[in-house]
């Protein structure tokens, strides 16, 4: 998969890096999708980090593309489900349970790395202590700032409100505590002016 | 980083105050109690604050840089605790030897350079010898909240470890006395282990030791943004050097036993400054020209702000060579 290089934004906006092992006493990592290339890549720098880390993996349309290379790794544990809300009671025991000392790496689509980053700092984990990497999808994670729905998965700009169908305008305006892009009414001022939506987020 | 904004007149606003108790701790450190000469309220101040205290001594002017100890709840006392230097400046000399009950002096509002990070879930304090003064009001505090915290007190014997006794009889099971002359020393790794996730940690003592923990915290995989150090640095005397200040247009001789601060004052020029220790960062000046080296001794340049020969910090730093042409 290849890497996305992200135009410069607004300060809010979130950036990602590029995984790395650091020194820890344990490793949490959590993936969606094409994520999972880039916990692969964090394994073959450090061959000791899986005898220490909890992987999170959620495969969305890859199926089993990575299973089996996630499983090769033998991590201390690997969990594999459906989505990002059945993983998440897991998260938060496994956040729960953790020590400082804990390493976070983040790696996939920016909705699953702001949904988990969102957990870690509220688990008293600075934001800027999460790795992430971005891998796979740019499809966005949207509140509508009407009626505050989320609609997951947005790929075109400008896109319907999944819970109240106005027309948004997709902004990099970011909210951490929601882990989701703003999405502002479009035609307000001048009802059904709405631009042709251009698929921006793939 | 960028620098701190800039005042009007150099150094953090002033307060008159009267020295109303000196008790001595033990032999080497001494208690100095201030209130307002009209009683008066001071302003409130955060724990891990401190105060620059001004002393007049024989026609020279020490400005010195002291933690606040007292309860922040107390609005009717300032207390700082000082440990007498022999080989010192002279500043903590001055303090132990000259000031006395009832004497006037000029203190400056507080500046916290040191807070405690609300956010913690925990607060684990590392004190070595003097450094205990900021975690004494960040207890007080922190019992006002009901937070959770904990104290490692580093002393070098019983005779020298200042308020360890009051410390581990008010909170006993939360202040653990380590003796130097035991051959006892903080268990740093074990400690940093077993901390819940959202543990502050907060070191207060000899470099040496501020070092240590940043280094252990950051082997045993701890964020840089729960560990918090203050350490104030002492100008250190150097061979004198001759500095060009552009804007004031003068040339002025840093003499041996003075800081290129302390020597632009002398001379009459409103320097800005906050902490004098090399902490803050409110005396950044732009370096004009230069030939030859400078020492930095600071905590606030990043690496490649010294390299580049742009900037030097005045309270602590020095400059060894013919040339240096400052922007100030």
């Amino acid at each position: 998969m290849s890497r996305v290089q992200f135009p410069t934004s607004i300060a809010s906006r979130p950036v990602y890096g590029t995984l790395a092992p650091r020194p820890g006493k344990a490793h949490l990592m959590m993936a969606d999708a094409e994520g999972a290339g880039a916990l692969l890549d964090l394994a073959s720098q450090d061959a000791g980090l899986m005898a220490r880390a909890h992987i999170l993996y959620i495969p969305r349309a890859t199926g089993e593309a990575f299973a089996a290379g996630l499983r090769a790794l033998n991590p201390a544990q690997l969990y594999i489900g459906p989505s990002f809300d059945a993983a998440l009671p897991r998260l938060r025991r496994v956040l729960s349970d953790a020590h400082m000392g804990l390493q976070v790496y983040l790696a996939g689509t920016e909705g699953l790395m702001g949904r988990a980053a969102a957990e870690v700092a509220a688990a008293g984990i600075p934001y800027g202590a999460v790795q992430t990497e971005h891998r796979g999808s740019l499809a966005r994670r949207m509140q509508c700032v009407h009626c505050k729905g989320i609609t997951e998965d947005v790929t075109t700009d400008p896109f319907v409100c999944s819970h109240c169908g106005l027309n948004l305008f997709v902004r990099d305006h970011y909210s951490r505590r929601l882990a989701a892009f703003q999405g502002v009414c479009i035609d307000a001022e001048d009802p059904g002016n709405v631009p042709e939506p251009v698929e921006l987020y793939k | 980083m960028s620098a701190a904004p800039q005042k009007a007149k150099a150094g953090a606003e002033k307060i008159e105050v009267i020295v109303s108790a000196v008790v001595p701790v033990n032999d080497l450190v001494t208690r100095f109690e201030f209130r307002r000469p009209d009683g008066a309220p001071f302003p409130p101040f955060s724990a891990g604050a401190h105060t620059v205290v001004e002393m007049k001594d024989q026609g020279r002017t020490r400005l010195n840089p002291y933690s606040l100890m007292s309860d922040p709840a107390d609005p009717s006392l300032y207390a700082i605790s000082v440990r007498r230097d022999d080989q010192g400046r002279g500043g903590s000399l001055f303090l132990h030897r000259q000031v006395k009950p009832g004497d006037r002096m000029t203190i400056t509002y507080p500046v916290n350079l040191f807070p405690v990070d609300l956010r913690g879930r925990k607060h684990v304090f590392l004190a070595g010898g003097i450094g205990i003064t900021p975690f004494l009001a960040m207890i007080a505090q922190l019992e006002k909240l009901g937070a959770r915290w904990e104290l490692h007190y580093s002393v070098r014997n019983a005779a020298l470890g200042s308020y360890a006794g009051d410390l581990t009889a008010r909170h006993p099971g939360k202040v653990r006395v380590y003796h130097d002359d035991q051959q006892q020393a903080i268990p740093l790794g074990d400690l940093l282990d077993g901390q819940p996730l959202g543990t502050h940690v907060y070191v207060c003592g000899p470099k040496g030791m501020i070092d240590w923990v940043h280094r252990t915290a950051t082997e045993h995989g701890w964020p840089k943004d729960n560990v918090h150090s203050e350490e104030f640095l002492a100008p250190q005397p150097g061979t004198p050097f001759e500095v060009r200040l552009c804007k004031s247009d003068m040339t002025i001789l840093v003499g041996e036993n003075e800081s290129l601060l302390e020597a632009m004052e002398r001379c009459g020029v409103d320097a800005p400054f906050l902490c004098r220790g090399g902490a803050c960062g409110q005396c950044e000046t732009d370096v004009v020209d230069h030939d030859g080296s400078f020492i930095h001794r600071d905590h606030w340049l990043e690496d490649d702000q010294r390299a580049s020969g742009k900037k030097i910090m005045p309270c602590v730093s020095r400059f060894v060579g013919p040339t240096l042409v400052l922007d100030r």
